[in-house]
């Protein structure tokens, strides 16, 4: 689990934030209401997850609130991996 | 009691000059939008209302009153007149929703400088396009965007000055100027630009099939259909506290969510943060909110969050909903009506082109879920033959919706295209320029959106006339991306087409086929999909991406999306006689 959040807060820092805000999100950072991720960008980051991890993740999975944090977003690729 | 009494009065009786008498405007005052929003609101007796209150992420509330609206206006004003920038100059605004996007809104009109603002959102090679074909002479940006900028300055000479308006002011970079207008000086008393009905004040850029972006201009004399539109179809009224979701980056969040209301004296609400159904609907309970003004895919994206959600917030504050961007489907506008105690979300139609609403539905007008509504008074629309381009007496015939030209709002030009802006304009001669085009009571504007009219006098849309993509209200020109996508290692050759959704009623698509060496793989679609969010933007990402061996053409080699558009629909081809065969 600590191995695939550091590899999701990466990915979400190299793609969503520019050089000198990597360090400014953690794993309880909120990416979704907070604007860092916005609900078309979502769409991305989703397949990034699926791709990452061979899952297949529905449409009433990937919601905002799911989506909010690395912490949740791993809670919910564990789900699927488990 | 409904500002706008009975519709068929106000049709018979109408005079755009009714707006004048509203905002109790007499000739020979001073017409500058900047001023209207808040010097004159301040001289009526009003200075001390609260204009602006603002959240964004992370509890952080912001209240502003008319009379700062005033003091900060100017204070951009005089710094961007002491930065050397002149009436006519192109000023982008180029942030979030902050306060500092409005006071400088207003600032820019104040000196008689063009106010450009864009979407925040934008990568810098939709920025780079936007900013030299306005050839743009400064951008107000943040410590968050101004990276965007860093990246392409070099290669527009025509943009000076890159200020930055919030932040750390010790990360600058050289070149970059720091101007804080919370903590610059307090300037009492400015003296706005004296301009005319005619004078520019607002550059929206919008999508077209063909071709980069468009310019469309707007000048100071807006501000009636701004206003009256927005005391007849938002209803608003002095004790309203009104929230327009829209950013500013688009005509919805100047015309409505700055100069209409504002024009008004109205009391508004912004909230700058990301979307989630709950935060919204808190935002409204906090605030008590009277009158909302937000877009479809916003209110289908509450809708999926479902019913129960709703019943957690005391939302009795609203009275008047209204809705604008694409079509509201039927099921949205019933469901508001079972959720917020009765209300109906009211559909409008409009461009970034008309600048003010031009089809609605009106407070007290029986609603017809999916319905556009009906022409505002004094807009002389038709829906015109697809063919013969005459208005349609049929109803129910489908044909482009159309409006006689010369009502205070529309659009002036397109940006050094008189030859695009022409072409907008059915019956004109050739070689015409946008002022007799503009002036023109003969001819036709037409929107490039088709509808029908029901026996009633009803609008029903029935979808856009060329291959824009309308994604979560926003249009975006396929060229565009298609432009993007080739530029990717990968990329051969590309279309762009929208395809349906349930949320956003179309998001991207595109088809491509790829170089060789290159093989189809998710990782690939993922790399192209990051690779188009982060140089157009979140918008413009393709949300699928379709491998092909070869695209569809016409014997002269031009891809024809209406193919591959039609596929995506489950529509008729049509005619695939001029398709190359190879």
């Amino acid at each position: 689990m600590d191995e695939m959040k550091k590899i999701i807060l990466e990915y979400i820092a190299d793609e969503y934030l520019d050089e000198d805000d990597g360090d400014e999100v953690s794993y309880d950072s909120p990416l979704i209401s907070s604007g860092i991720v916005d609900s078309f960008s979502m769409v991305s980051l989703k397949r990034f997850l699926e791709t990452k991890y061979s899952i297949k993740l529905s449409d009433e999975e990937a919601t905002p609130e799911a989506f909010d944090t690395v912490n949740s977003i791993c809670r919910l690729v564990d789900k699927h991996q488990g | 009691m409904r500002n706008i009494g009975s519709y068929n009065d106000r049709i018979e009786n109408f005079d755009w000059d009714i707006a004048k008498e509203i905002l109790d405007w007499k000739e020979g005052e001073l017409l500058n939008i900047g001023a209207i929003c808040s010097d004159r609101i301040c001289d009526r007796g009003d200075g001390k209302k609260t204009a602006l209150i603002w959240e964004g992420f992370g509890d952080k509330i912001a209240r502003y009153t008319f009379d700062d609206l005033r003091l900060y206006s100017n204070g951009f004003a005089q710094f961007l007149s002491e930065q050397g920038i002149q009436p006519g100059d192109r000023v982008c605004i180029f942030m979030d929703k902050i306060p500092s996007l409005y006071f400088s809104f207003l600032g820019i009109l104040k000196l008689g400088a063009i106010a450009q603002p864009l979407f925040s959102a934008f990568g810098d090679e939709s920025l780079e396009v936007r900013l030299a074909s306005a050839g743009t002479r400064a951008i107000l940006t943040t410590r968050k965007h101004v990276r965007k900028v860093r990246k392409i300055k070099d290669r527009l000479p025509e943009l000076e000055k890159i200020i930055v308006v919030e932040g750390d002011p010790d990360k600058l970079k050289e070149g970059e100027i720091f101007f804080d207008v919370e903590n610059g000086p307090v300037i009492e008393e400015f003296d706005a630009y004296h301009s005319s009905p005619e004078t520019p004040s607002v550059l929206h850029y919008t999508s077209g099939t063909t071709g980069q972006p468009k310019g469309a201009l707007h000048v100071h004399n807006s501000v009636w259909g701004q206003a009256l539109t927005s005391s007849w179809v938002l209803d608003l009224q002095d004790d309203d506290i009104y929230w327009c979701t829209a950013d500013p980056g688009w005509v919805t969040g100047t015309s409505y969510g700055i100069i209409g209301p504002w024009a008004l004296g109205i009391t508004q609400c912004v909230l700058d943060s990301g979307f989630t159904s709950s935060r919204w609907y808190k935002f409204i309970q906090d605030n008590r909110i009277t009158v909302w003004y937000s877009a479809p895919t916003a209110i289908r994206a509450l809708m999926k969050d479902g019913n129960e959600l709703v019943s957690t917030f005391d939302l009795a504050s609203l009275r008047h909903l209204a809705s604008v961007g694409e079509p509201l489907n039927a099921e949205a506008v019933i469901w508001s009506g079972e959720v917020f105690n009765g209300l109906q979300f009211h559909d409008t139609f409009w461009q970034t082109e008309t600048g003010s609403m031009m089809i609605t539905n009106f407070p007290g007008m029986e609603i017809r879920p999916g319905s556009m509504g009906k022409p505002f008074p004094g807009i002389e629309a038709a829906v015109l033959d697809l063919a013969t381009h005459k208005p349609l007496d049929e109803y129910g015939k489908v044909g482009l919706i159309a409006f006689r030209p010369g009502w205070p709002s529309m659009f002036r030009q397109y940006w050094k295209k008189p030859d695009t802006y022409r072409s907008k304009f059915v019956g004109a001669s050739e070689n015409a320029m946008p002022d007799e085009l503009r002036t023109n009571p003969d001819l036709w504007y037409v929107s490039g959106d088709r509808a029908s009219i029901d026996k009633d006098g009803y609008y029903w849309f029935v979808g856009r006339d060329d291959d824009v993509i309308n994604t979560g209200g926003h249009l975006v020109g396929p060229f565009e991306i298609e432009s993007a996508l080739v530029e990717h290692e990968a990329i051969a050759e590309a279309a762009a087409v929208g395809k349906p959704d349930s949320v956003n009623m179309e998001v991207v698509k595109a088809f491509v086929t790829l170089k060789p060496g290159f093989e189809p793989s998710d990782e690939l679609e993922l790399d192209i999909m990051n690779f188009i969010r982060k140089r157009l933007s979140p918008l413009a990402m393709p949300q699928e991406i379709e491998y092909r061996d070869k695209l569809p053409k016409t014997r002269s080699g031009k891809i024809v999306r209406r193919y591959l558009r039609a596929i995506e629909w489950g529509e008729e081809v049509g005619d695939l006689s001029s398709l190359s065969d190879e």
